[in-house]
């Protein structure tokens, strides 16, 4: 905490309310951050830390209350105003050109063009160059963007935001799509930013990442201010407390369970993506009956074409996949469902549910055109509307309305309405990808204690997950998938968050 | 309660109420009246006297309304066409050429086919909806095998179909001589009520004798709107109440999701063009079987198809909206003749009404800005 300058209150947010019509996203929050200081916002997702950042970065214009730069009181209309008073944000989808290069990315809009408008490249790079060297942001400032990392691309945002001349970097769930090695870089970047008089903003839901790095946090609930906090003062479980509102167990109780036999055989699967590229390179995994296979992987290695494959999304080129010792390699997804095999999908509103529907039509989204919920071509309501309130009952679906259309349900809702389908059709093999992606920690806890009691009652489960604490804590064994392949399988005793991170990045002792 | 809650209880229903779609349409075609109404007070005609000209060309007399109901109902019918496939996800722009494909079909069973009544008019108007929705399912069948976006071929289709149809209508063997068109269809296959007997001997001689009845009769009486209303009631089952719907509205709304789930995504995009298909041809089919009893040698499209999309847009892809938008339309286009024979002013002016009708009716956040406007300052003060 060496560098806060208690004295320069460089953002200051006082009684901020915003409301969309009768909702109140932010009810008179204050926040403030010193000069040099690391300032986590923590809260559930949908309790209103966007919408703050948003109102802070000009998005949004504030129903009531005052923001203060540097002391005085602005009115951030919009993000150029924003900008103008040195705010900057990263925003967790980046906005990038993916053609241009890292420099023609970071000067994009700020360009200083010579004589009949012409750029002057070779001076952007030396002074992106500059900039990167004095804040240890490593990027190659003449690649293009579509060449590089993930983590290097969050480099260029943030250089972005400090060539505009940022003082204070609003940085949202920025590690949500790194590797363990890109997080300890990133809070190294972050450190050295605050070191040269630059103040953080990190909006988070990992605890674990606030207690690392973040000198003070101040969490939100439910729109409203519940706490500034010195973080080391606290530990995560009082955190989250006061994130969730209750007493939160972190810790999933597992059974030492007999395995079963095989369930789910993959051999020598290859299969292309999107772009006709070879995605799985000969892929072989094993998942049988009353277990759970983590594989942890740094994305886009293959993990969605593997579901794809396994589920009949995706054609397979060679190589089998087998249930219960049957192949299934391009069957339909329907007849694939029909082997017993559940899958909670990568992406839930894209491929998990249909927004538009009613809680009680996506009840029955694989199933609406069997007995009972279809006779002779006519769906049949009451059946529908019975099976709903029945699975919204068992999983806490809340709000317990069958016809409550799923679109307006929370982040953590939809997922546990499309949990209650998945687990109601009683599969073999459950697979369960990013099943806690975007979620606050009390929905995580229950999801994982779902995957959990489907292991224990002897199903196979296959987990599909970014989230390598998320595979630890459930995992019995974990398989790292690197460039389409399995490169290890690591008992689950013999596994820690070091080694695996090397395996992600593909080094294979 | 006190004033004061009473008019804050007023202003919240007033809120409720103006976020209701259909409001926005009334406020629409409100916009687009008054528009039509500045234009023709530019072009030197009294807009009031314009519009009232229009309101008796349309009311006064129970033949016009029925005139009306003739000019609306192919319009109600591809308006369905154009909504139900947009309710699945799909824009058809092809109701034009599906519509032409159900009439030349409908013209040629109804020459060439010879079965008694009644029958006849029904096997002349099955095989219409059979060919338009093969016709539709062909756009449909492109999307899924190759790819190919259904408004591009749809387009496509519909030129192929004004082409066939011109080829047909042509061709010695069925061409009627000294004319442009087929051949009449046959008495059985006709749908128009007292058609034949209107203007035998007979029914002459008596609606000589009842003047009420007799004016009641010029129009082409038939029983397409009937059909339409049916028609409709049968989109609305299939996509509420039925497995098929489900499908297709899964389809309509997110098709990953859809396709996640086991259904046949493929499959559903020939289903919903086949039955958006058939409804343009059914369209094409009452207006052969019921107005036009013939088809001509067209040189352009006659945009039935076309007017469809702007029904089920001012509709809201609804088929109650669609068969009330499609009265609109028929009323304004009847209403747009009488101002020109009324009063004078170019019938023009009745594109740009509904023009502007439809301008509003796609920008609903836009009213909504105003309201809200009107809102904030009624608050403030």
């Amino acid at each position: 905490m060496k560098h806060i300058d208690l004295s320069k209150k460089v953002v200051e947010m006082i009684g901020v309310t915003k409301k969309f019509g009768d909702l109140t996203a932010n009810d008179a929050i204050g926040l403030t951050v010193h000069q040099g200081e690391i300032h986590a916002l923590l809260g559930e997702n949908g309790a209103g830390k966007s919408t703050l950042m948003n109102v802070l970065y000009g998005i949004y214009t504030p129903t009531k209350g005052q923001i203060r730069i540097n002391g005085s009181p602005v009115e951030i209309s919009s993000p150029s105003v924003a900008i103008s008073q040195g705010i900057g944000m990263v925003h967790q989808h980046f906005m990038l050109v993916k053609p241009f290069t890292v420099t023609e990315n970071i000067i994009l809009g700020k360009e200083t063009a010579g004589c009949f408008g012409k750029i002057n490249m070779n001076q952007a790079a030396k002074d992106v160059s500059k900039i990167s060297e004095k804040y240890g942001l490593q990027v190659d400032p003449l690649a293009k963007v579509q060449d590089i990392t993930v983590g290097m691309e969050q480099r260029v945002e943030i250089l972005k935001a400090l060539y505009r001349g940022a003082q204070t970097l609003i940085l949202d769930e920025p590690t949500a799509v790194l590797t363990p090695q890109e997080i300890k870089d990133l809070t190294r970047i972050i450190k050295n930013l605050t070191a040269e008089g630059k103040s953080i903003i990190l909006i988070t839901h990992k605890l674990k990442e606030i207690k690392e790095s973040a000198d003070y946090c101040t969490i939100i609930r439910r729109g409203k201010h519940i706490g500034t906090v010195q973080v080391d003062q606290v530990d995560e479980q009082q955190l989250a407390s006061m994130m969730v509102g209750r007493t939160v167990n972190f810790k999933v109780d597992k059974q030492n369970g007999a395995k079963g036999g095989p369930v789910l055989e993959i051999s020598g699967l290859h299969v292309k993506d999107n772009r006709g590229l070879p995605a799985l390179k000969g892929l072989d995994l094993c998942v049988r009956a009353g277990e759970i296979i983590g594989v942890a992987g740094v994305d886009g290695n293959g993990q969605s074409e593997l579901i794809e494959a396994v589920t009949g999304l995706r054609p397979i080129e060679s190589g089998s996949v087998s249930i219960q010792g049957k192949q299934i390699n391009n069957l339909t997804p329907r007849q694939i469902h029909g082997r017993r095999v559940s899958t909670i999908p990568e992406d839930r509103q894209l491929r998990g549910m249909i927004s538009e529907f009613s809680i009680a039509e996506n009840m029955i989204l694989e199933n609406y055109y069997k007995p009972p919920f279809s006779k002779k071509g006519f769906s049949q309501t009451a059946p529908i509307k019975e099976n709903a309130q029945t699975l919204i009952q068992r999983f806490d679906v809340r709000p317990d309305d069958p016809d409550y259309r799923a679109g307006a349900l929370s982040g953590g809702n939809q997922q546990k309405m499309i949990i209650a389908r998945q687990i109601a059709n009683n599969p073999d093999l459950l697979i369960a990808a990013q099943p806690t992606r975007g979620l606050d920690v009390g929905a995580i806890e229950y999801v994982h204690k779902a995957l959990m009691a489907q292991r224990n009652e002897g199903k196979a489960v296959l987990l599909i997950s970014l989230e390598l604490d998320e595979i630890i804590n459930l995992s019995d064994t974990i398989a790292i998938i690197y460039e389409g392949r399995i490169i290890g399988l690591l008992q689950n005793g013999d596994a820690d968050e070091k080694k695996i991170g090397l395996m992600m990045a593909g080094h294979v002792n | 309660m006190s004033i004061k809650a009473k008019l804050t209880n007023w202003s919240n229903s007033a809120k409720r109420y103006l976020d209701n779609t259909f409001v926005f349409t009334l406020i629409a075609i409100f916009i687009g009246l008054i528009t039509g109404a500045i234009i023709l007070a530019f072009a030197g005609f009294n807009p009031f006297e314009s519009y009232w000209a229009m309101a008796v060309g349309i009311f006064s007399k129970p033949k016009y309304i029925i005139y009306t109901i003739i000019k609306a109902t192919p319009i109600i019918i591809t308006g369905y066409s154009v909504a139900f496939a947009f309710r699945t996800g799909l824009f058809n722009i092809g109701a034009e050429g599906q519509f032409i494909v159900g009439g030349i079909v409908a013209a040629l069973a109804g020459y060439f086919l010879h079965l008694p009544p009644v029958i006849h008019a029904m096997v002349a108007f099955a095989l219409a909806v059979g060919a338009a929705a093969a016709w539709g399912a062909a756009a449909g069948y492109l999307k899924a095998r190759f790819g190919v976006h259904e408004v591009i071929s749809t387009i496509m289709l519909n030129w192929i179909a004004l082409y066939l149809s011109n080829y047909l209508v042509m061709s010695p063997a069925v061409k009627r001589a000294e004319s442009e068109a087929t051949h009449k269809i046959l008495a059985t296959a006709r749908i128009d009520l007292f058609g034949v007997w209107k203007v035998s001997e007979q029914g002459m001689a008596w609606r000589m004798e009842n003047r009420f009845f007799h004016d009641l009769l010029k129009p082409d009486i038939n029983i397409g709107i009937i059909v339409a209303i049916l028609l409709g009631v049968m989109i609305f089952l299939i996509l509420k109440k039925t497995t098929l719907g489900y499908e297709l509205r899964a389809v309509g709304f997110n098709k990953d999701a859809a396709e996640n789930g086991g259904i046949n995504v493929n499959r559903s995009f020939m289903s919903s063009m086949a039955i958006a298909g058939g409804l343009a041809g059914a369209a094409g089919a009452l207006q052969v079987l019921g107005v036009s009893l013939e088809c001509v040698n067209l040189s352009n499209m006659e945009g039935y198809g076309f007017d469809g999309i702007a029904v089920a847009l001012i509709g809201g892809n609804t088929p109650a909206g669609c068969f009330l938008s499609g009265l609109l339309f028929g009323a304004l286009k009847y209403g747009g003749g009488k101002l020109q024979s009324m009063m004078g002013a170019p019938r023009e002016i009745i594109s740009i009404v509904i023009g502007t009708i439809l301008f509003f009716t796609a920008m609903p956040k836009l009213i909504r800005y105003f309201t809200s406007r009107i809102n904030q300052k009624r608050e403030e003060k």
